[in-house]
């Protein structure tokens, strides 16, 4: 079901009238309301009335975290405090913790996208959703409630972890739709097998899936796994959170509310804009959003944009699914390598559980990678020269993907932390030494 | 005449062999042979149990892997010669022997050997007067 037809299935003509008329009326808002942006503005020699529309876009500064760190905790607030009736904060596993502030028609803007994103996943008012973000400052939890409650949804507001709860509550209740992050559904799968349920004999349908990228090969494992359709949710805090783009039933990209987020594409090394089909980094600036309106935000996610109608009826643009981000690049030796990269690699193989942990380091001047794996029962040989075998199996397997030489660990099931939020995918020793040097 | 082997994967960590060891202790599960092969990183723990299937239950859900594997058992006389002519019975016979761990205690000894094809060893063993263990025996 389309949940809104007026803008989801709107000319590209009129969606650009649209989008125009709400970046002016964003410009004046963060020109009149936020030092920040007015100052960047007036050191550019631009005043609002030089944005007339989406083609003056790239005459405008950058937003990048770091803004937000530097302004923290309400600094780039375009609304006095009486009005924000929400705070939300990303993760802040470096440095502060990013805060994001919310009007109630910016609480009912992240409902509105969460619900045309949960209708698109084919989820509706017959559906049970087990709300498996975890609820409290990440916007994933009450982001997706709120979104589904406006939809109709039975909403179970479960939260992260509590895994045999899940389970129990999938079987009790006949739950048809959960959302949740992609490394947790791993894990609840592995709970599900060790539990002893088959997942065909669970009334759950299908999975949204967002907070972390993760790839086609991890999504074919938890439909098979899981035994559902697996879609892909796209946000970020900054922007509103968990809704700026889904995925139809078709799969094939994500349908930006783009009458609410502009999005572009640029090279992030030059930060020159980049023409729609060509790979980069997805910028978004808020076109409606009073608390904290953002002007051309740097997601650090690379994807493409794509303009052609969807068979599925929506003509707003769609993003291909972000596999990487330009700052989870890590550079070994001088290669980039991303580690969704490496999840596809032992994904291909059918060789190992989908659990890997990379550890950077740096020894002699020189740095070494290496990638934990778990052994688990398909795999398992009772021979040494059996595990050897698989060993260089994957080992050679990344280095033709990598381009580097790896060294593969074969580790305990279970040995690598199983998240109930992101998974931690990386250790840069590196990064630790420099911290402490 | 197959017996079945446990095989566990332990990582070199110091704790994982004695925390294999409690979990069977504590679920009254008899040991009645034991070999570790093992590598600069890992090592593969191979035990001969009262209980196969209960005991790879339990270490299963104690998060190890664990795999059930077929094995036979010679019971051979304690003297010079007779593993010499039990090992050329089967090599005559085309059977390769992937790995082999033996005890001996008093009069006889036993050899359990994984072989390339354990049904096939049992037939030319048993031809020979090879005298071989059952699992019942074993315990």
């Amino acid at each position: 079901m389309i949940w809104n037809q007026h803008y989801e299935c709107m000319s590209r003509e009129d969606m650009k009238k649209v989008q125009d008329e709400r970046l002016r009326q964003t410009v004046e808002r963060v020109y009149y309301n936020v030092e920040f942006y007015r100052r960047k503005m007036q050191a550019l020699g631009l005043e609002p009335y030089d944005i007339q529309g989406i083609e003056d876009l790239p005459k405008l500064p950058f937003t990048t975290k770091d803004d937000l760190r530097d302004n923290y905790p309400f600094g780039l607030f375009a609304t006095p405090m009486e009005n924000v009736m929400r705070i939300h904060a990303s993760s802040g596993t470096t440095g502060k913790a990013t805060i994001v502030g919310y009007t109630r028609h910016d609480v009912d803007i992240f409902s509105e996208v969460v619900a045309r994103s949960l209708s698109a996943a084919g989820v509706g008012k017959n559906d049970i959703l087990q709300n498996a973000y975890g609820y409290g400052l990440f916007t994933g939890g009450l982001g997706i409630h709120y979104g589904a409650e406006k939809l109709g949804v039975t909403v179970v507001p479960i939260s992260a972890g509590n895994t045999k709860k899940q389970v129990q509550f999938l079987m009790d209740f006949g739950t048809t739709a959960m959302s949740l992050t992609p490394s947790y559904a791993l894990y609840l799968a592995e709970t599900l097998e060790e539990m002893g349920v088959d997942p065909k004999n669970l009334k759950l349908k299908v999975g949204i899936f967002g907070a972390e990228p993760w790839t086609e090969s991890m999504r074919r494992e938890i439909e098979k796994r899981l035994q559902i359709k697996a879609i892909d949710i796209y946000g970020l805090s900054e922007i509103i959170g968990p809704g700026v783009s889904i995925e139809c039933m078709e799969q094939n990209g994500l349908h930006i509310a783009e009458d609410h987020f502009f999005p572009e594409i640029i090279d992030p090394a030059t930060k020159e804009p980049l023409p729609p089909g060509e790979e980069g980094e997805l910028v978004f600036t808020t076109l409606t959003k009073e608390a904290l309106p953002l002007i051309r935000y740097r997601t650090r996610d690379l994807t493409t944009l794509d303009y052609q109608p969807c068979n599925c009826g929506r003509t707003t643009v769609r993003m291909k699914k972000c596999t990487g981000r330009s700052d989870d690049m890590l550079i070994i030796r001088g290669v980039n390598v991303f580690p969704s990269q490496v999840e596809s690699v032992l994904l291909e193989l059918n060789a190992t559980s989908p659990h890997y942990l990379l550890i950077v380091d740096r020894v002699n001047n020189l740095d070494t990678l290496e990638v934990l794996v778990e052994v688990d029962e398909q795999i398992f040989s009772d021979e040494i020269k059996g595990l050897e075998h698989l060993t260089r199996k994957i080992t050679q397997a990344l280095e033709s993907t990598l381009n580097i030489a790896v060294k593969v660990k074969l580790v305990e099931p279970q040995t690598i932390a199983r998240s109930e939020g992101k998974a931690t995918r990386v250790i840069d020793k590196r990064k630790l030494k420099e911290d402490h040097s | 005449m197959i017996i079945k082997q446990l095989t566990v994967f332990l990582e070199n960590k110091s704790g994982r062999l004695s925390e294999v060891t409690r979990v069977l202790g504590e679920n009254n599960i008899n040991i009645s042979a034991l070999s570790i092969a093992d590598t600069s990183e890992y090592g593969l723990l191979r035990l001969i149990v009262s209980d196969g299937e209960k005991a790879t239950d339990l270490l299963k859900r104690n998060g190890f892997s664990v795999n059930l594997t077929d094995v036979i058992c010679l019971n051979v006389k304690h003297t010079p010669g007779t593993l010499h002519d039990a090992i050329k019975t089967l090599s005559n016979g085309g059977i390769d022997i992937e790995y082999m761990y033996a005890y001996a205690v008093g009069d006889n000894a036993a050899v359990i050997m994984k072989v390339s094809d354990a049904k096939e060893a049992i037939y030319i063993l048993t031809q020979n007067n090879i005298d071989l263990l059952r699992s019942d025996e074993m315990a």
